[in-house]
């Protein structure tokens, strides 16, 4: 079988389209890390606006909804000075039976740059990358349980703004890591930018065995997974998972994995909370935690502007 | 129509014949290998020098469903092309094979285009429901060769039990791709790669908890049973036994198992989404080793022309299945070449060993299909073992475009080329004739 390029970079190696954080070098990462840190004090101006992105068309198309995601590209987009037009296709043309390329192919008649796409299918982004015209520019909003970047590249600003340095780092992610595709994007992300120890935390219904294949350490008791950790990610337990044949309540769930103060205390002393949200008070994480001193969750979700930013900013600039 | 080839590479495998000859054809049969009667006037003479006369190959399994109107002709064209004279098509045609009016309507249609044999198998119950038994009595003797689900499940077990107790009363045999219902929703097959591209995956047990509930049934039931489709080193491992055992089954592996893993989905190609799904290259090994010792007896295109729509979509979504016939021949060369096989028994594998599976249902001509004999039937394909080609949607009369194989795809070179395909003595395919046309 032909080895092929890797479709995110051109033939200069430089990134034209988000949609894993698998394959990407370390360079880009840190380029991206260090580009939302200029941006972050834009964050703080009065006129909150670049003109990077001025003329240029960003899309946001969610098939599936999700209002927080969006709204943090759509701020991203503005403050770069990017027209952004809002699609929210789940209750639009797939509902009239159009096909995903035949949106696609409309909508890059409208003359769009970017696409910011978010999918129930792993690796929509990748078709939709591989048949919209050159000159566009796709991001991975989330596809399926298969990738998050920008929800990836976000904790590892996070991480990195608090910690320094991810060479000498545990970071434990608890929850249901088998359906989550920020817990993927994390583990690829983690694993490029040289953390040593990455461990996967829960029961196995939501945390098989087959998760070592992603290079973690897999646990299944709580204490041991954050025992020494430097950075415990949570992940939301989706209300589908809290009954059924994965987990018999949240209850009980929250009774063996949820991340109470008595839990975090075999954690490093040091050790930073976090979470993609929105959270489950309750479910995964008390609240005496979520809003507690270690937690860094609020900080998260003013990084992730930042780091869209840059992603953005960094595609407009690469031609493919 | 007297025909003469000329001067081939004659190989049989059946009688392990392989040796340049002559080959005389006189209404419909093969009248002379090797000594051709001096007064044998040829209407046509084929030279094959430097070509490979075999027996035309008899695909187990090949899906002419889902390509709309005139299906049927573009898809026996695409067999012709392939050198198959034979092929078993599957009962989950669009409507199912369940009644005898519509396999009789199916032979008839196949018998006017006269490009290959075709043999259905029928439903082992109706709709494929996997509910209610059909007339399986009527359905035989319309034409049927055996019963299947096809990819449908049945209901519950005991209902498996008693169409196999029924179909083995009469001495049919039943098709089962073993999958279990449950376990097999997924996409992709469980593993390293599915976890990493986060695709819903089909575990190994998915398969072997069906051979197991199977085979336990043949050992009950003593019907004789056919197992599609083996994807897992696990699979090849319990075949292997029940055969050992002496239990009345066979086996065959698609096309795409035998040459491919899960990690050529590389970045979500819809082209390799297929069922049963690509697994790991150990699967893949123990299939390839499987197929060379016997345990599977024969190698299918499982061809499943999909439309340009229904692979244009997330991985997840995409329909599976590939275009196939015309690429068995090659890459079964393929497989025997890399496994350094004697091409006689490469060519066993899609010639007298899938007519051996079908057993009495085919009849008289079970004496003679998928073999080279004075007398029998001739069905024939000469093909040029040094040419190589490279799959493009051009090259392929099938109406399904989509294969793992594709040159974009894989770029994979194909060994061998089909010159001539002759069916009951007819030639149903000449290259030379496809170049002009």
């Amino acid at each position: 079988m032909l080895a092929r390029r890797n479709p995110q970079l051109n033939a200069h190696g430089e990134l034209i389209h988000l949609l894993s954080i698998e394959g990407l070098p370390r360079a880009i990462l840190t380029q991206i890390l260090d580009t939302a840190g200029t941006f972050l004090s834009v964050n703080d101006r009065d006129v909150k606006k670049v003109p990077l992105l001025r003329g240029k068309s960003v899309f946001n198309l969610f098939f599936e909804n999700s209002t927080r995601t969006r709204t943090t590209f759509e701020i991203a987009a503005k403050r770069l000075s990017a027209d952004v037009i809002n699609l929210d296709i789940a209750k639009s043309s797939a509902s009239k039976g159009e096909s995903l390329l035949d949106t696609i192919a409309n909508l890059s008649a409208m003359h769009a740059d970017m696409f910011v796409v978010r999918h129930s299918e792993s690796g929509a982004p990748y078709l939709i990358a591989k048949h919209c015209a050159p000159h566009v520019h796709v991001v991975n909003a989330g596809d399926g349980r298969h990738a998050h970047p920008t929800q990836g590249l976000l904790d590892m600003y996070t991480i990195r703004h608090y910690k320094k340095s991810f060479n000498e780092l545990t970071v434990s992610i608890v929850g249901d890591i088998v359906h989550s595709r920020v817990a993927r994007s994390d583990i690829h992300a983690l694993t490029t930018l040289g953390v040593p120890e990455i461990r996967a935390v829960g029961p196995k219904t939501l945390v098989p065995g087959d998760l070592r294949d992603m290079g973690v350490r897999v646990c299944h008791d709580m204490k041991e997974g954050v025992k020494d950790a430097d950075v415990v990610i949570m992940l939301r337990l989706q209300n589908e998972r809290m009954s059924g044949a994965m987990l018999p309540s949240a209850g009980e769930y929250f009774k063996s994995y949820g991340l109470t103060e008595d839990v975090l205390a075999h954690a490093k002393p040091d050790a930073i909370v976090m979470h993609p949200g929105p959270i489950n008070r309750g479910v995964e994480i008390d609240s005496r935690v979520a809003d507690g001193a270690h937690s860094v969750i609020l900080p998260q979700v003013t990084f992730g502007i930042a780091v869209r930013m840059a992603v953005m900013s960094i595609l407009a600039g690469n031609d493919a | 129509m007297k025909i003469l080839i000329r001067n081939g590479r004659v190989v049989d495998p059946a009688s392990g014949r392989d040796e340049t000859a002559d080959v005389a054809i006189a209404a419909g049969r093969i009248v002379a290998i090797g000594r051709v009667p001096a007064d044998f006037t040829p209407e046509r003479t084929i030279a094959a020098d430097g070509c490979v006369v075999a027996p035309g190959l008899v695909d187990l399994a090949a899906r002419l469903k889902e390509a709309g109107a005139g299906a049927l002709e573009s898809e026996l064209a695409a067999a012709a092309a392939g050198g198959v004279t034979s092929l078993v098509c599957p009962p989950d045609t669009d409507p199912p094979l369940d009644e005898p009016g519509l396999v009789d309507m199916l032979k008839f249609r196949a018998r006017k285009l006269s490009r290959c044999r075709l043999f259905p198998l029928g439903a082992l119950t109706r709709h494929l429901d996997g509910e209610e038994l059909t007339e399986m009595v009527d359905l035989t003797e319309a034409g049927c060769v055996g019963f299947s689900q096809a990819e449908r499940p049945v209901k519950d077990n005991l209902t498996l039990m008693r169409a196999m107790q029924y179909a083995s009363t009469h001495g049919y045999a039943v098709w089962l791709r073993p999958q279990d219902r449950s376990l097999g929703g997924g996409v992709a097959a469980s593993g390293a790669v599915a976890t990493r591209l986060g695709l819903s995956g089909v575990p190994v047990v998915a398969e072997t908890i069906a051979l197991h509930t199977i085979i336990e049934l043949v050992r009950q039931t003593g019907t004789r049973v056919h197992l599609c489709r083996l994807s897992s080193a696990a699979g090849v491992e319990l075949v292997r036994r029940a055969k050992a055992e002496g239990l009345p089954v066979t086996a065959d592996v698609s096309i795409n198992s035998l040459h491919l893993t899960d990690v050529d989905i590389g970045y979500f190609n819809s082209d390799m989404r297929l069922t049963p799904p690509l697994r790991q290259g150990k699967d893949r090994d123990a299939l390839r080793a499987g197929l060379a010792d016997g345990t599977i007896d024969a190698l299918v295109s499982d061809h499943t022309p999909i439309g340009e729509d229904d692979k244009m979509l997330p991985f997840g979504e995409a329909v599976p299945g590939a275009t196939g016939l015309e690429l068995l021949l090659s890459l079964a060369l393929k497989w025997g070449a890399e496994a350094k096989l004697p091409l006689a028994q490469a060519l066993a594998r899609v010639t007298s060993e899938p007519v051996r599976v079908l057993g009495e249902s085919l009849g008289s001509l079970g004496q003679s299909a998928g073999r080279l004999v004075e007398g029998g039937v001739a069905d024939i394909c000469v093909f040029d073992l040094e040419a190589e080609w490279q799959v493009t949607a051009g090259t392929l009369r099938s109406r399904g475009k989509h294969t793992p194989f594709d040159a974009a795809s894989s770029g994979t070179r194909m060994p061998g080329r089909v010159r001539h395909t002759l069916v009951a003595g007819t030639l149903a395919y000449s290259a030379a004739d496809a170049a002009t046309a």
